[in-house]
């Protein structure tokens, strides 16, 4: 979740919702994120919504968290059953943070168990958290197993310690194996996240890094871009010119040797920033944001989406629990995405799937700058004539937003 | 006893009722930021004219852009009552009619009529600052119309100020003695009342035949958007009545005399003009081209054989395109040229069309600071975004089978087989410390400049005087000045007539496809590193596109240098979740925005700012024109 909120309406106090956001939900899946503000030491990079201290005052702390946010969840089952949405199961579960492994297992089991009351988890349900590697030990894997979780993700982001001092992250690298042991152990389905793009980073390091996640034999990968958002403490070196960011061409060579070893070991691109061997080990959470499912998002600074309404908590957990322990909805902001603005996100977030954007879905004046994207090796041919999708070639993946302004016909 | 004269004083000195020897017509001539406006300011406050609490700082400069950049682009006229003590010990009541000059080069025709309307000029210097070369060029200007000249040091107040240092630069240039030189204080008011008073007893009065047939000079014209024209005169001989049928001679064209009056600050209608004295005239006209600066009025029953002398058309010297960033601007940037037009008689264009900028007009300007004032006054009156093409001086090729081309765009600069190229020349004067002479010297040979002289006017500064080809100066040689001198050299310039030289145009490529606003025409020793200058910014300049783009700089069909954008290899965002969407979205949507303050030449997307970044050559602007 990323710090500053979008600017939007006005959300309604008791969180209810349009009555367009019944029509076609029969053909949305529905999920649920839930959002952990907790972290034991912030580290440099980070711009998300997460705080360090156990108590934050105002009934925020990290103890009661989790019964807060299982107000949020029983509000969001009355709103979706007053705005008249038929009961769905919940068919994926996305805990994510912070560091959710802050919390103990029980009060994430519990949170679980508070949205499989709520709505009911659908059979085969994915159930993820993400975790820090070193917040884990094989027992509170085992009850998260235990618990109903099916996967977990691990931060690992660099296997290479000058990289990970420079990220701030405290983990020991050569922890990694044994806890994706532990996970599989467990039962547990599990990714491993990296960061490439580092300032310091080397291709060789960024190589080691990659080869070190192959090592342990996940099915799952992410890796990002380092990004520097404002406001952060590394914005704040890079500009006094105690960190050197690597320019855009660089965070290419590494996004093209991570395909190519990740492709090579048997893990494919599903998205521009995720590989997975084979589609059943893809997280279909993540794949739900973009193919424009529903979803509501329990915590402070959560976004939620249902049927076209999109909209997002206050930030700070204080101000999150006040409202909920007053009656009210958390709910910052919302905004209505009309017609324009759904056919946008709907070709921005498709583009950068392996599935790929349905020609059909394009309009006519989209479908004539597909030729030039193809001629340009942006977009491969070969899908689009068998399969009538446009799919991202690798240096098409890397210029996906020119992409996207190319077929919108926003210029590049 | 106030020198303000008494209501039954006044009497004597009612507009249309003056006698000439009452009558006292000055102008102030001073640098940039030397306190002309300040003075004039408690000059207004002292006569009574303007009371202390309706005082706004620079009070005669009436256009926004005037009053923030400290200049005085139109002049103006402002009748001011001053009495003084004759032999007798008896107060005499004078009307003082001080005449503001613009201070800038650009004007120097605006400005010789201004002085040609006086008597006496008092020369404003800053007492920290010494003589500027405008100044010293304005100072030769009033010598010649043999105007008196009153030496005044301003600023006195300073705590750097050397008022015996300067007192004496002053008396040396106009001749006297350095304690003849007033030292004045406009911030404070220390020293103003002594100067109106030896305004009135060293101005001469003015002189007319006040039964002849009426002869008044123009020395501006305004356009006022409830008047029309305002035109301000200052009468020679005769006089001039209200609702009488007025003839410009120039033109021949008549009008009725609508209104006639004085300025006081504000305009006061009169019973007329006599000899002598000054003010301004209505006549319901709407463009200043028919109310000249400079022309002659006369009476239309009863006119004058001969006009005044000194009447010549502006020409311009300076032209640059311009073009509305929004191409749907364009007739807009129409008619805001022309209500400028209504207002600026040496305004002139011609739309004209680029394949790199589309539809916009190319605008001759008298130099640069008017280049750079129409331009302001378009984006900040008329709310036009607009780009404007470097500028450039007007060429005169001949062919080899003789036929002529006049080029006021090098775009149109012609191939094949040209006999010569003739370009504009201006006579420099150059006024520095003497220890940057060997610094001016290297910059104007660079700039094939050719000394005609030099002289001290004081043991540490120096007049150096050169021709110059004005491409070079409408190109960087301010700045060069500037910086080369530490900031302290003045330039003043006018044009002297034509050259022949070595000139080529040099063409900007972008993907083999030529971009016509970059085509600059320059010295034949110079191309090579205008290609590589050019090319170099525009690397600079022009976002990486999902191809490579060659940029080369060509004299005909020779490539003189080359760069290369390489392909962008990454676009795109690493992280695109749950929360990422609406912002992301929304970024696009902007970005849809700034798609329209890109021009498409061939297949490369370059953005306005691009353009507008490699056609200002951070040269173009008369940095000093700015009060910084």
């Amino acid at each position: 979740m990323s710090p500053a909120l979008p600017d939007g309406d006005e959300a309604p106090a008791d969180g209810a919702l349009p009555s367009g956001v019944v029509a076609g939900a029969d053909e949305r899946a529905f999920g649920v994120y839930l959002h952990v503000p907790f972290c034991t030491v912030r580290c440099g990079y980070c711009d998300f919504n997460t705080y360090t201290a156990t108590e934050l005052g105002g009934g925020a702390s990290q103890v009661s968290y989790a019964a807060t946010a299982v107000r949020e969840v029983a509000l969001g089952a009355r709103v979706l059953r007053d705005a008249g949405l038929p009961q769905r199961p919940v068919s994926t579960v996305f805990v994510g943070g912070g560091t959710p492994t802050v919390l103990p297992a029980d009060d994430l089991v519990g949170m679980l168990r508070a949205v499989d009351d709520a709505w009911g988890l659908a059979d085969g349900a994915e159930v993820t958290t993400e975790a820090n590697p070193d917040s884990v030990t094989p027992d509170s894997l085992a009850a998260l197993a235990a618990g109903g979780f099916t996967r977990v993700s691990f931060g690992m982001q660099s296997a290479v310690p000058h990289v990970l001092r420079t990220l701030e992250r405290t983990h020991d690298p050569a922890r990694i194996p044994d806890v994706v042991r532990w996970a599989r152990d467990a039962g547990l389905d599990v990714s491993l996240d990296l960061i490439y793009g580092t300032p310091g980073e080397t291709l060789d390091d960024w190589r080691t890094s990659v080869e070190a996640a192959l090592a342990t034999g996940v099915d799952h990968v992410s890796a990002y871009a380092l990004v520097v958002e404002e406001g952060t403490r590394m914005a704040v070196q890079v500009r006094r010119g105690e960190l050197v960011l690597p320019d855009a061409d660089d965070q290419a060579a590494k996004y093209e040797l991570a395909d190519e070893l990740l492709t090579e070991a048997g893990l494919g691109w599903y998205e521009v920033s995720n590989w997975a061997r084979g589609p059943q080990h893809a997280c279909r959470h993540n794949l739900a944001y973009w193919r424009g499912d529903d979803w509501w998002g329990i915590g402070p600074g959560a976004h939620s989406h249902v049927g076209g309404v999109r909209w997002w908590n206050v930030k700070h957990p204080r101000a999150y629990a006040a409202r909920l322990e007053s009656g009210l909805s958390p709910a910052a902001g919302r905004e209505v995405v009309d017609d324009d603005a759904a056919a946008l996100e709907r070709l921005m977030l498709h583009v950068r799937l392996a599935e790929g954007m349905p020609l059909a879905e394009l309009t006519l004046d989209e479908r004539t700058r597909v030729a030039g994207l193809v001629a340009d090796g942006l977009v491969d041919g070969r899908p689009l004539l068998t399969d009538q999708r446009l799919v991202l070639t690798r240096r098409g993946r890397l210029l996906a937003d020119l992409v996207v302004r190319t077929l919108a016909g926003f210029g590049a | 006893m106030s020198p303000i004269p008494s209501a039954a004083a006044a009497a004597r000195i009612r507009p249309a009722a003056t006698a000439p020897e009452l009558l006292r017509n000055f102008c102030i001539i001073a640098h940039i930021d030397h306190g002309k406006s300040t003075l004039a300011d408690r000059m207004l406050q002292l006569t009574g004219v303007v009371e202390a609490r309706a005082m706004r700082a620079q009070y005669l400069d009436r256009m926004d852009i005037e009053r923030e950049r400290g200049i005085t682009i139109k002049s103006q006229a402002v009748r001011m009552p001053w009495s003084v003590e004759d032999a007798t010990g008896t107060l005499q009541p004078y009307a003082l009619n001080m005449i503001d000059t613009p201070g800038h080069v650009d004007f120097t025709y605006e400005v010789s009529r201004s002085l040609a309307a006086c008597e006496g000029a008092v020369l404003l210097v800053d007492a920290a600052q010494g003589i500027e070369a405008q100044t010293l060029a304005n100072l030769y200007l009033a010598l010649e119309n043999d105007l008196q000249v009153i030496p005044v040091l301003n600023k006195i107040d300073l705590p750097a100020a050397q008022p015996e240092k300067y007192a004496e630069e002053l008396a040396g240039l106009v001749g006297g003695d350095p304690a003849d030189v007033l030292k004045v204080s406009g911030k404070t008011g220390e020293g103003v009342e002594t100067l109106l008073d030896r305004i009135v007893e060293l101005v001469p009065a003015p002189v007319g035949d006040a039964d002849a047939p009426a002869r008044a000079m123009i020395f501006d014209s305004v356009y006022d958007t409830y008047r029309g024209v305002v035109t301000y005169v200052r009468v020679v001989d005769g006089n001039l009545n209200p609702r009488e049928r007025i003839a410009m001679m120039s033109t021949k064209a008549t009008h009725e005399l609508l209104e006639i009056g004085v300025i006081s600050p504000e305009p006061v209608p009169t019973k007329g003009l006599g000899v002598g004295e000054v003010g301004y005239l209505i006549t319901g006209v709407k463009d200043v081209r028919q109310s000249k600066v400079g022309d002659t009025v006369t009476n239309a029953g009863k006119p004058a054989a001969e006009p005044l002398g000194g009447y010549s058309d502006p020409k311009p010297m300076v032209f640059s395109g311009l073009y509305p960033i929004d191409g749907s601007d364009y007739p807009a940037l129409r008619d805001a040229l022309d209500k400028l037009k209504l207002n600026d008689a040496a305004l002139n264009y011609e739309p004209e069309t680029s394949v790199a900028l589309g539809f916009g007009f190319r605008v001759g300007f008298l130099g640069l600071l008017h280049l750079e004032i129409i331009r302001e006054r378009l984006e900040r009156e008329f709310d036009l975004d607009l780009i404007s093409t470097a500028p450039n001086v007007v060429y005169d090729v001949v062919m080899e089978d003789r036929t002529e081309i006049h080029v006021t765009n090098p775009s149109e600069f012609p191939g094949g087989k040209i006999r010569e190229v003739r370009e504009p020349v201006v006579k420099a004067t150059i006024l520095a410390p003497a220890e940057f002479i060997g610094a001016i010297m290297e910059l104007c040979q660079s700039k094939r400049g050719d000394l005609q002289g030099m002289d001290y006017l004081s043991e540490d500064r120096v007049e150096m005087r050169y021709t110059l080809p004005l491409a070079e100066i409408v190109f960087d040689f301010f700045d060069q000045l500037k910086s080369r001198t530490r900031g302290y050299a003045s330039l003043d310039y006018e044009p002297t007539g034509e050259q022949v030289a070595d000139l080529v145009k040099v063409d900007i490529l972008l993907q083999g496809e030529q971009v016509d606003a970059f085509s600059a025409i320059v010295h034949k020793d110079k191309a090579y590193a205008y290609g590589v200058m050019m090319t170099a910014k525009l690397k600079d300049l022009i976002p990486r596109q999902q191809f490579e783009v060659p940029i080369q700089a060509a004299v005909g069909s020779r490539v003189i240098a080359r760069e290369t954008i390489r392909a962008i290899r990454k676009d795109v965002l690493a992280k695109c979740y749950g929360g990422d969407i609406t912002r992301k979205r929304k970024l696009l949507e902007k970005q849809k925005e700034g798609k329209k303050r890109m021009k498409t030449i061939g297949r490369v997307d370059v953005p306005q700012e691009a353009f507008i970044a490699a056609l200002s050559s951070d040269a173009a602007a008369p940095k000093d024109a700015k009060k910084k």
